[in-house]
């Protein structure tokens, strides 16, 4: 179709069915490298394809841990150390005073890692990436049509028989993706 | 979305959250082409005509205030608060309905959420910007609230006091307003992902694209999506309730007759959602008339919130309770004075009582199904509660103020002309805000709605039986 070098097969599917069947048919005959894309989270997709992971949760926790950390240490450091205030013979370390900011800085912490943390693990910002030169795809994918791509570097990959085993699977169309 | 609880029939069965006759094309079209479209509705230019005037007043009082210093207002000693406080607590309650309709009625699976969310998080955000605004111009010299405010190592080597319940509404607030950003904008990418692949325009697909910051849709970016979106709402659930919790401090942790009450934290976070919910029905329901989208907000959702508000409503006047009571109870010389003050013979008690009115007797409407149904007395009640939530502070902060312990020191307090158009001018300000949001993204989350129609949520089955042979 052309010279370029291809990056894999694109699938596409009317239904959210449609596409987490083939998901799953895909994954159980051995593809690896496979992404399913839909204009909406599907639940079970993810499972279809077979990977696991929980990287998000840590990230955010870890987050939130710095946030604390860093208000108990902003309010010591402020508070009993540089700038120690005698009001009233309150003590400097009036350590119940000092949750409510304590608890904002543990919140801001978390949030921003999780927003942070999650578009990092998905490589966004990311302008560039192969399957919007399918013209379907860019126009369709992110409001009414489900896609499914096997990247040409997966080790089963093979042009024509996974084509055809894509075909198979109820896909309207399957096209080349350029690099 | 599964309504197979009730058997068929049942009249038990709520509405469809979703009119008759939608696809994800038609869905995605229509969300879409509301803004990426020449056609602005004409009430578009009316409200914005209106808001901006108002901007305007704001910009000219703000000069005017800088220029002459807060003097120009009628804030004085004994009422030092006055009308800035009053705004900043009526703006950052009514902020606080967003938070509650995208993070806990999340945490909840309740789908009505969906249609308004994306709405209520964007007034959340002009609320806490409006709402901002007010203590840093209370200062009159905002050019040194840097380090009043923030503690940043200085050439004066000033820290702010951590034990002060001021320093802990910057943190709340300024949290509140980051989280809520941050919220609002992550669920905005996929739709705006939207917005790149239908828009025409070269650059205006270059600007939502650079904004989607190349969203795809695939399997494990939603994966991480829903899970880091699921923890946000988490983390914001308590945080929506510390927000108020930490302004409602500003009052209890004082001295004064009728701030220091431990029923506060919980009655300021109540009247945070009321006031919040009374907002988003105010904005919701001329907007949904503007841009046709009865199918998308229907008479549920309207319904349900005013339900929202009239119980909230209800927790708000069981505040009001508990506060006299308290007085009364306390068996005070100074708790005591302040309520009758407050209630009877002082000379404000006009406005506790038409406080009553409003926040009281005039949402008890909402009990009746007939009167839900009627988009113009829900607004109507609306209008109400928005004026009956600014009292409640208006009443909490002056007629506590301007009678203290002291005789000699009571004074009575006139607001200006000034006073009244910072507070119209940060109203304009925040409909010009909400009115270039729905003109510019999807005032409705496209992917969200999405998941609302039928066969958006596949059941698995085991691929094993069905797997490809021999390949």
């Amino acid at each position: 179709m052309s010279t370029a070098q291809s990056y894999g097969l694109l699938a596409e599917f009317n239904t959210a069915q449609a596409l987490l069947d083939a998901t799953e048919k895909v994954t159980a005959a051995g593809y690896t490298k496979t992404d399913a894309f839909s204009p909406f989270p599907i639940h079970g997709l993810f499972d279809a394809l077979r990977i696991k992971e929980h990287k998000v949760q840590p990230i955010i926790l870890a987050g939130g841990l710095v946030g604390l950390m860093s208000a108990g240490a902003l309010e010591y450091y402020t508070m009993v150390v540089w700038y120690p205030m005698n009001i009233g013979g309150r003590p400097l370390w009036a350590w119940v005073a000092y949750i409510p900011p304590a608890f904002e800085l543990t919140i801001l912490f978390a949030a921003f890692s999780a927003v942070i943390g999650m578009f990092m693990l998905n490589g966004l910002p990311r302008p560039y990436h192969p399957v919007f030169n399918v013209a379907r795809f860019a126009e369709h994918a992110s409001s009414d049509s489900f896609f499914l791509v096997i990247e040409a570097s997966d080790p089963k990959f093979d042009a024509s028989r996974t084509r055809g085993f894509l075909a198979g699977l109820g896909a309207r169309e399957v096209v080349d993706v350029d690099e | 979305m599964q309504q197979t609880e009730y058997p068929s029939g049942d009249v038990r069965i709520p509405p469809a959250l979703i009119g008759p006759g939608h696809s994800y094309r038609t869905i995605a079209d229509k969300l879409t082409f509301m803004v990426l479209t020449k056609n602005t509705p004409i009430a578009w230019f009316v409200f914005m005509f209106v808001g901006f005037t108002l901007v305007t007043v704001l910009t000219v009082s703000v000069v005017y205030l800088f220029l002459k210093g807060i003097g120009i207002w009628g804030t004085n000693i004994p009422v030092g608060w006055a009308f800035p406080i009053i705004n900043f607590v009526w703006w950052i309650g009514i902020g606080h309905a967003g938070t509650l309709i995208s993070a806990i009625l999340l945490l909840f699976k309740q789908d009505w959420r969906t249609s308004i969310n994306r709405s209520a998080e964007a007034m959340t955000l002009f609320a806490v910007a409006c709402a901002a605004m007010f203590p840093i111009l209370h200062t009159g010299r905002p050019w040194l609230a840097a380090y009043w405010l923030f503690p940043y190592p200085n050439v004066m080597t000033l820290w702010p006091n951590f034990r002060s319940p001021l320093i802990w509404d910057v943190f709340a607030v300024g949290t509140y307003g980051s989280v809520s950003l941050i919220f609002w904008y992550t669920g905005l990418v996929p739709d705006l992902a939207t917005y790149r692949d239908k828009a025409t325009v070269p650059i205006i697909k270059k600007i939502y694209g650079v904004l989607a910051l190349g969203w795809r849709g695939s399997a494990r970016h939603w994966h991480r999506y829903e899970n880091a979106f699921l923890i946000l709402a988490g983390l914001s659930t308590p945080l929506v309730l510390s927000v108020h919790t930490v302004v409602s401090f500003d009052f209890a942790s004082a001295i004064i007759p009728g701030w220091h009450a431990t029923i506060f934290p919980p009655y300021f976070v109540a009247g945070a959602v009321y006031a919040g919910f009374a907002m988003v029905l105010t904005l919701l329901i001329p907007l949904r008339v503007v841009y046709g989208l009865k199918d998308f907000i229907t008479m549920r959702h309207i319904e349900n919130m005013a339900k929202v508000m009239l119980v909230t409503g209800l927790v708000v006047v069981y505040g009001y309770m508990s506060e006299a009571f308290f007085g009364w109870y306390s068996g005070n010389e100074y708790e005591r004075f302040m309520l009758k003050n407050r209630i009877w013979y002082g000379p404000y008690h006009y406005a506790y009582w038409v406080l009553l009115l409003c926040n009281f007797l005039v949402p008890q409407l909402m009990w009746s199904k007939t009167l839900r149904r009627r988009v113009g007395v829900v607004f109507t009640v609306c209008m109400f509660v928005n004026v009956g939530m600014w009292l409640e502070r208006f009443v909490i902060i002056v007629t506590s103020l301007h009678r203290d312990f002291m005789p000699s020191s009571w004074e009575m307090y006139t607001p200006t002309v000034w006073d009244f158009s910072v507070l119209f001018g940060s109203i304009g300000l925040f409909v010009t805000l909400m009115f270039i949001f729905v003109r510019l993204l999807p005032m409705i989350s496209i992917f969200e709605m999405h998941t609302l129609l039928p066969g958006s949520n596949p059941k698995a089955v085991s691929a094993a039986s069905t797997a490809e042979g021999g390949h």
